[in-house]
């Protein structure tokens, strides 16, 4: 078998071993922390027998174990399980959201990656003159604001005291893709700045490493086009590490869009997910923390399969 | 002792400020933290220079108070986490084998869960007070210390003067701190102030989120939350806080750059 594909392989491997301790550690925090779990639900005035009740109904008193492996035969069938305040189906509930999410996510991605490889390409260009300056600049003023009043900040100038896009991001089916891009217009722009300085940042850093290379320097002491050095040497090797820093923004932009959610109210995972921490929900925390986590892995894997992917060393072995 | 540059200067200056403030905050706030004083949303005055909240307390005040719990928990959880992610760290450099493997694979794991929604899977079921977010704050973070600790006292437990220790039979506690530390220490501290604003940024948007500093103490992110209506109105009361965070965030990182830059000089980097 070729190299390549036993490395990626391995690294598939490892992400679902992974994805299954991490559920092993998301069951294990809500479960089995220090203190009485319908105790903490219910509050301390709770009588006896609704304490009971509620433990049987969250099947407190079997063993963790059993509680763990019911709950996962569950989620590999696709049943997350039914919400503790109102009973209603967490699958149910969760798919329009994360349709929802991942539609704000994605907006917000299309913008920023090519913005931000276009200033760090910009950035490493101009090293250490003017552009690079503004650049680093204006990372850290962004990386410096949490995200919630970043999306504040430009409710305040940009819908109320310009009006130029609604402060809510309200969606509902029916809306065209036109209306929806409007309506979440402002989240999308607040997650753009939260990913963009980290991802020019770490893209000039990448692209400065393989400049600053042996062999970049040795093609250009042996005659080749700028051009030439660019797409033949730097090129290749550049790829790689720039899809990694892409890849990690995108997974730090899914967790942004918890708390730009609830900024916005808009309808999506991660509005749910707060709305239902406060509420002690149990089952929706586990469901909605356990599909965070499998994005957030996902994303990671990707990263490192297309690195190890376009790693022409890797690729053309001895 | 090289001249002291501007940039570290100004960084310095305003992150003591903010820590004399956080200190002395019972003498300087004019009013007291949950002292009603006026309307609700009054303007900037003379009385009350940044206005009032939601409920008619003075803002500049629940500022000052806010300050003090913001940079309480953070300083508190980035302790905790450097305390503990270094000696983990340096534990697993200097041993290596079975239990480096170990605890490595563990921050692993614990990495691939975002931290916000780990902490927010925990707090569903804790009760959210001070303590238990200092804990799950630094418990989280100190993966982050960990891995730098980790790779910076890699690099130093291969220099002859550790193999010098270990072959007089020094035990691994006086090879960490004797031995490690003091070679280790000025990454370490880079890192412990970009730790510090991480924590800043951590609480405020869990306290945002009504899951951190519980009313009616005061703290920078419930401070947005409590006057987040007032925008709709063009009130700019919820913005203040950014203000603050930005400025601190920023002054740190000043400080903090300075350090690195100061130290990595000795190791032939670049100075400045």
């Amino acid at each position: 078998m070729h190299p390549v594909l036993i490395l990626v392989a391995r690294r598939v491997a490892l992400g679902v071993l992974l994805l299954w301790a991490a559920s092993v550690l998301l069951f294990a925090g809500t479960m089995i922390l220090p203190g009485d779990v319908a105790q903490s639900i219910l509050g301390q005035s709770a009588t006896p027998v609704a304490l009971a009740n509620l433990r049987a109904e969250l099947g407190l008193n079997d063993p963790p174990l059993t509680r763990y492996l019911n709950w996962l035969g569950g989620v590999l069938q696709g049943d997350l399980g039914t919400a503790l305040t109102n009973g209603q189906d967490i699958a149910e509930a969760l798919g329009r959201r994360l349709g929802n999410t991942l539609f704000l996510a994605a907006t917000a991605a299309v913008i920023a990656v090519p913005l931000a490889i276009g200033l760090g390409l910009l950035a490493a260009r101009y090293r250490d003159r003017w552009p690079d300056k503004v650049i680093s600049t204006f990372t850290l003023a962004t990386v410096s604001i949490p995200e919630f009043l970043l999306g504040y900040i430009a409710i305040f100038f940009l819908s109320v005291n310009f009006r130029i896009f609604p402060s809510l991001a309200a969606v509902h089916e029916g809306m065209s893709l036109g209306e929806r891009l409007y309506a979440v217009s402002l989240p999308a722009l607040v997650l753009v700045l939260v990913v963009l300085g980290h991802m020019m940042r770490m893209t000039r850093a990448a692209i400065l490493n393989v400049m600053e290379s042996a062999y970049v320097e040795t093609a250009e002491l042996k005659g080749l086009r700028p051009f030439a050095v660019v797409a033949r040497h730097a090129f290749p090797n550049a790829v790689a590490p720039v899809v990694n820093v892409v890849m990690l923004n995108l997974a730090y932009l899914v967790v942004g869009v918890v708390v730009v959610e609830v900024v916005f109210v808009y309808p999506g995972m991660g509005q749910y997910l707060v709305d239902h921490v406060s509420k002690r929900d149990v089952p929706v925390v586990q469901a909605c923390g356990l599909i965070f986590a499998a994005v957030y892995i996902g994303l990671n894997l990707v990263a490192d399969i297309v690195s190890i992917v376009s790693n022409p060393r890797l690729r053309h072995p001895k | 002792m090289r001249r002291l540059p501007p940039a570290a200067l100004i960084g310095l200056v305003f992150t003591g400020l903010y820590f004399f403030g956080a200190i002395f905050a019972g003498l300087i706030a004019p009013y007291g933290m949950a002292e009603v004083v006026g309307d609700r949303w009054e303007p900037w005055s003379a009385a009350h220079p940044l206005g009032t909240d939601s409920i008619g307390r003075d803002l500049l005040s629940r500022m000052i108070w806010g300050g003090q719990t913001t940079i309480f928990v953070a300083t508190a959880a980035t302790l905790l986490s450097f305390t503990l992610g270094s000696v983990l760290g340096f534990v697993a450099a200097v041993r290596g084998g079975f239990v480096d493997q170990l605890l490595s694979r563990f921050v692993d794991l614990i990495m691939s869960i975002p931290s916000l929604i780990f902490a927010l899977a925990v707090l569903s079921v804790t009760p959210v007070t001070v303590p238990v977010l200092i804990l799950v704050m630094g418990l989280l973070d100190s993966t982050r210390v960990f891995r730098l600790a980790r790779a910076v006292a890699v690099d130093v437990t291969v220099m002859d003067f550790v193999e010098a220790a270990k072959l007089r039979g020094e035990r691994t506690g006086w090879i960490i701190f004797r031995e490690i530390l003091p070679n280790a220490l000025s990454p370490l501290i880079a890192e412990m102030g970009l730790r510090f604003i991480f924590m800043v940024l951590f609480i405020s948007t869990l306290s945002f989120l009504g899951l951190g500093v519980q009313p009616p103490l005061a703290d920078w992110g419930g401070i947005v939350k409590e006057n987040r209506e007032g925008i709709v109105w063009g009130v700019p009361a919820a913005l203040v806080p950014a203000f603050a965070i930005a400025t601190l965030a920023i002054s740190v990182n000043l400080v903090a750059d300075w350090i690195l830059n100061r130290t990595s000089s000795l190791k032939g980097g670049r100075g400045g």
